[in-house]
């Protein structure tokens, strides 16, 4: 199991200052390492950032008229 | 707006037209695995988006990815595995790359794209998921009995299993596009396995006042003896919803699912589910999924903690009780009197009572609600 976990992490560079803010900050909070921290915040980031991004539309307009349909002989409209 | 899909598209895998005349014509060929009900209804909820972003059953990267990190491989949350059990005597033949035809009660109910055979512990599956390997626990005495072999790949659904309540089953497109003919921007999400008490109501209740509707979504399908019975918890909700809730600030719709017992992990994965259906909140009980002692009150709460990419909103709705000084349901955040004022609504009371055929007080049931349930001879599952 060993080999598939270390496969699935990469590093990359942040300031030493900010690395070293980051690890103050952490202290006593739960987090137990800086990098626990920092993919904390970006999975955050990016989930807000690909929410932004995606399309709306999740049904298409003749799927719709024919759940509304469903929905109205079922007694939900 | 409501929710986005897990992983960032709803998924649909059901085959229609002429794609399906095909299909089925090329299944004549093909090994077949027949399914349990279990299986057969991860089939279609793969199929019609619930288990959004999965198209089929995991492959051990992604069953691993559950296992260990509670994530799918592309690092979208994800806690508990879906996986398809089969023995090696049913693979005989069977090679990755292969179609085969899965099967349910001898119908043909999807195809399936082998992608990958493989072998699991399931001892450490249980360790990880359930958080014990205690065969006392239902979820780890039902895992312990699975085949040896799982097999990971996507499927295309070609006929929906068949579902008894259908005039109350929606899928996420259907409960999404009542949710906009609605008007409902933010949609709180609830999950149970029981008929409807006080403290359910009010927990649905003060959801409720902060969100547009409330999207009552029971599991029906296998659950442990002793629960109540699918219909029974249909029949009660009917009652409940039709008399004490307005009709257009709740959607009530069935989900065929089984539990697992899992505690934390199921508590995250019936608010992955609940997102793919549009909910923009999921409610999340004290002991959320749990069964005995397994978990710590909270701890379906504290999970969620380590999910800041989740993109469905926990409400974490303390445990209500009747406050005979308050005159009415409360809970600790918000009641200053003592113990001797408190009378707790106990589940497993309610229980006791219903199986002796009697009705529990005003306090803690609706009486219409208990006469509902008590039209069933026997309302709870029996020992298998």
């Amino acid at each position: 199991m060993g080999e598939r976990r270390s496969s699935r992490y990469t590093t990359v560079s942040i300031p030493v200052p900010l690395y070293n803010r980051i690890r103050e900050l952490i202290r006593g909070t739960g987090f137990s390492s800086v990098s626990q921290f920092v993919t904390y915040i970006l999975r955050e980031v990016v989930a807000e950032m690909e929410r932004e991004r995606l399309e709306s539309e999740v049904v298409s307009e003749e799927e719709k008229r024919a759940i509304i349909e469903r929905l109205r002989r079922l007694g939900y409209i | 707006m409501v929710s986005r899909p897990h992983g960032g598209r709803l998924v649909d895998r059901v085959v229609a037209g002429r794609r399906r005349i095909h299909l089925l014509e090329e299944a004549r060929e093909l090994a077949r695995l027949e399914l349990s009900a279990g299986l057969a209804a991860d089939v279609a909820n793969i199929a019609h988006g619930v288990y959004s972003p999965l198209e089929g059953f995991m492959v051990r990267e992604d069953y691993e990815g559950v296992l260990y990190d509670m994530r799918l491989h592309n690092d979208v949350p994800w806690t508990i595995p879906i996986v398809l059990d089969a023995s090696r005597e049913e693979l005989r033949g069977v090679r990755e790359g292969d179609d085969i035809l899965l099967s349910y009660r001898g119908r043909p109910l999807a195809i399936m794209k082998v992608e990958e055979i493989y072998e699991w512990d399931k001892v450490e599956y249980v360790e990880r998921v359930y958080k014990t390997r205690d065969p006392s626990h239902p979820g780890v005495r039902r895992t312990m009995a699975r085949k040896d072999l799982l097999v990971g790949g996507p499927i295309d659904l070609l006929e929906d299993p068949p579902e008894p309540f259908e005039s109350v089953r929606l899928w996420p497109k259907e409960a999404r596009v009542l949710f906009e003919l609605r008007g409902w921007r933010t949609i709180a999400g609830f999950q149970t396995r029981n008929v409807p008490h006080l403290g359910h109501e009010y927990v649905q209740k003060a959801a409720l006042t902060f969100v547009d509707g409330l999207f009552v979504n029971p599991l029906v399908g296998w659950k442990k003896p002793g629960d109540y019975r699918d219909e029974v918890i249909v029949d009660a909700y009917r009652v409940l919803l039709d008399k004490y809730f307005p009709r257009d600030s709740v959607v009530f719709s069935v989900l065929r699912m089984e539990m697992r017992y899992a505690g934390p992990r199921e508590a995250v994965h019936h608010a992955i589910v609940r997102k793919n259906f549009g909910c923009t909140h999921f409610i999340v009980g004290r002991d959320h999924a749990g069964v005995g002692n397994y978990y710590g009150p909270y701890e379906a709460w504290e999970i969620f903690r380590e999910f800041p990419d989740l993109g469905v909103t926990p409400l974490f709705i303390r445990e209500a009780f009747y406050c005979r000084k308050c005159g009415q349901m409360v809970n600790e955040k918000i009641c200053p009197h003592s113990e001797e004022y408190r009378v707790r609504i106990s589940g497993t009371k309610i229980r006791e009572m219903l199986k002796r055929g009697v009705k529990p007080p005003e306090y803690m049931m609706r009486p219409e609600v208990a006469e509902a349930v008590l039209r069933h001879p026997n309302p709870f599952i029996e020992e298998e």
